[in-house]
């Protein structure tokens, strides 16, 4: 077999120039991937005057950048932005692809990762490099990419053995994000574009673009709420204790899917990834990937009428009672406590 | 008139899962769960329903899956499609998401031309979201991944809006396209009664052929014409038929292998447990304060 590539690389998306975080949380873990496996760590950096950026992912430890400026590419579009890195990977073969798993990135890397006839996992929430033997063959340092499955009631480890390219998205806060130990001096590699007349089949004729207000990921106090709150009109006693405490307020996905709280809240890892110094689950039965989204909480405490619910087992407080009956108690508790 | 084709998904039910479930390989014993239609393809035949009652037009169910998947074909008749299709074979089981791309390219490409290829933005069973736009890349085409709703089709252009982070935008796209759909595009309608009644009966080639085994009166090449004459003939699409590349297929043609599954290990503790009164939670908060947590 010939000498496989040791390059690990991170598409790092962009909007209006700015980088998405989780473009640099990928390039956290991508250093450490590519330490482990002896490689490199480059980023792919497409857009139009991004050349600041392609700069910054040094500092996230990239030891090279791709960078690929054009005017048409100042936003993303699928066609040309696929066939940029159609092209790269084509040319370079890297052993480890890895993109965000946002809208572009779940857009994106399954038409390259089709295109390249490469490996590709969703949603990883944990990435590894190990040895591995599988059914009996021997393969050094392969990429372990690990997410929850089907319906949450299992942990899957996946492995591309016996392809050249291992692909993988991951959603936005799951990894951590840190400046590089080394900065390693700014190497860019200018990629040359030329547009293709095809590229307009597809035209953006409006965007509409609200910066979200909400910021579940930087809020010290999450008072979430699942399907065991029953109505959306008992999810108003969830919202009062999130602002009794001075916090936000959250839903798992159940409750998202029955429509008591709009997605934008939605902690787990189809949702959003959430630290916080403290972390109040009611109602939450706590299916992994509901745990996946919030178990590096600081504190949690869970509130739930079912004494086994898997989410006590993550909990440092538990209180079993109905949701209904406890929070205006803690609420009441907690004011008497301000007084 | 708009010739669309639909890709739908038969899922286990998967918020109905018990520990029996899972194979030794890692692989999912799908014959134990509740299969049921996957919700976003079910939005997707509605929107190429909502096309052809404005354009007119044909639409063609495309499932791939084990024989039972058939159940799904025949719900896609009783909302309203023209036909459908059975992509079943032994050698695509176990297929990740590039080896299934493959064959559902190869399946539409033989079925015909099309303007509009839909299907659900992901399965609840995967939740990956990678088989529209896979299939999308090897047929050549452009695709439109979260659509949100169709707004116009007019001289062989779609206006589609379509989700993007913290908002929408609103995209034109030359015929043929992708769509991949969210739940809210549209609410699927009902069977209808007549349709119902009309295709219950509607068999794939493998049912005509459970049918011949049990009875030595039938003839397959019979029953498949007398089925066919009335429009409850379910066409099966196999390897074979498809002549296709099997190493591309199933788990032969899929780079990506369950390695490990594992129940999962939960970090915690248990916790403390707090009685629900007012003392009880009265010294949590407490303690939470003297943390820092709180206040």
């Amino acid at each position: 077999m010939a000498e496989t590539s040791k390059e690990v690389w991170v598409f790092v998306e962009q909007r209006g120039g700015r980088a998405a975080d989780v473009s640099f949380e990928l390039l956290s873990k991508g250093r450490k991937l590519a330490d482990a496996m002896g490689g490199v760590l480059k980023s792919v950096v497409i857009g139009d005057g991004v050349r600041p950026l392609a700069v910054e992912t040094f500092r996230f430890g990239a030891d090279e950048s791709y960078l690929v400026e054009h005017p048409d590419l100042a936003g993303y579009k699928t066609l040309p932005y696929g066939r940029v890195i159609n092209d790269l990977v084509t040319k370079h073969r890297p052993r480890i692809v890895l993109f965000g798993a946002t809208i572009i990135g779940r857009d994106l890397a399954p038409r390259v990762a089709s295109h390249t006839v490469s490996g590709l996992t969703a949603d990883c929430t944990d990435l590894k490099i190990a040895d591995v033997n599988y059914l009996g063959r021997d393969y050094p340092k392969l990429l372990l990419q690990i997410r929850p499955a089907f319906g949450g009631n299992i942990i899957a480890t996946i492995i591309t053995p016996d392809n050249p390219i291992q692909m993988a998205t991951v959603r936005e806060g799951v990894m951590e994000k840190h400046h590089a130990e080394i900065v390693r001096d700014v190497r860019i590699v200018d990629i040359p574009y030329s547009p293709n007349g095809l590229d307009d089949i597809v035209r953006v004729v409006e965007q509409h673009r609200e910066e979200s207000r909400i910021n579940l990921k930087g809020a010290p106090i999450i008072v979430a709420g699942g399907y065991g709150i029953g109505t959306k009109e008992n999810f108003g006693l969830v919202r009062e204790l999130a602002h009794v405490l001075g916090g936000e307020v959250a839903g798992s996905r159940a409750a998202v899917d029955a429509g008591f709280i709009p997605h934008e809240r939605q902690v787990g890892q189809t949702g959003v990834t959430v630290r916080p110094k403290l972390y109040i689950a009611v109602g939450i039965s706590g299916a992994i990937q509901h745990r996946a989204g919030m178990q590096e909480s600081k504190k949690i405490i869970a509130i739930n009428s079912d004494p086994d619910a898997p989410i006590f087992e993550v909990a440092h407080y538990g209180i079993v009672g109905d949701a209904m009956d406890v929070i205006p108690r803690f609420i009441d508790a907690y004011k008497r406590k301000l007084k | 008139m708009y010739t669309s084709i639909v890709l739908v998904k038969q899922v286990p039910d998967t918020s109905n899962i018990s520990g029996q479930v899972m194979k030794e390989d890692g692989t999912v014993n799908r014959s134990k769960l509740p299969a049921v239609f996957n919700f976003e393809d079910r939005v997707a035949l509605e929107l190429a329903l909502q096309i052809r009652d404005r354009f007119g037009g044909t639409i063609t169910a495309v499932t791939m899956g084990p024989p039972r998947a058939s159940d799904v074909l025949r719900e896609c008749l009783y909302m309203g499609a023209d036909s459908a299709y059975l992509i079943t074979d032994r050698k695509f089981a176990g297929a990740d998401t590039l080896a299934t791309s493959y064959v559902l390219c190869e399946a539409i490409k033989r079925i015909g031309i099309y303007d509009f290829v839909f299907a659900g933005r992901q399965a609840i069973d995967g939740d990956t979201a990678q088989v529209g736009p896979q299939t999308a890349e090897k047929l050549d085409i452009p695709q439109v991944t979260y659509t949100e709703a169709i707004l116009d089709v007019r001289d062989r252009t779609a206006r589609v809006r379509r989700k993007i982070e913290g908002g929408y935008e609103i995209l034109e796209t030359t015929l043929p396209v992708l769509l991949t759909v969210l739940k809210d595009a549209a609410i699927p309608r009902p069977f209808s009664a007549k349709r119902v009644m009309a295709f219950k009966g509607a068999k794939s080639l493998l049912e005509l052929e459970k049918m011949v085994e049990g009875n030595s009166l039938l003839y397959i090449d019979k029953l498949v014409h007398e089925y066919r004459g009335r429009s409850l003939f379910i066409p099966t699409l196999t390897a074979d038929d498809l002549e296709i590349d099997v190493g591309r297929c199933g788990i032969r043609g899929s780079p990506t292998k369950v390695h490990k599954v594992e129940s999962v290990v939960l970090a915690g503790s248990s916790p403390a447990k707090i009685e629900n009164t007012t003392a009880g939670i009265s010294s949590m908060i407490d303690s939470l304060l003297a943390d820092k947590i709180l206040g």
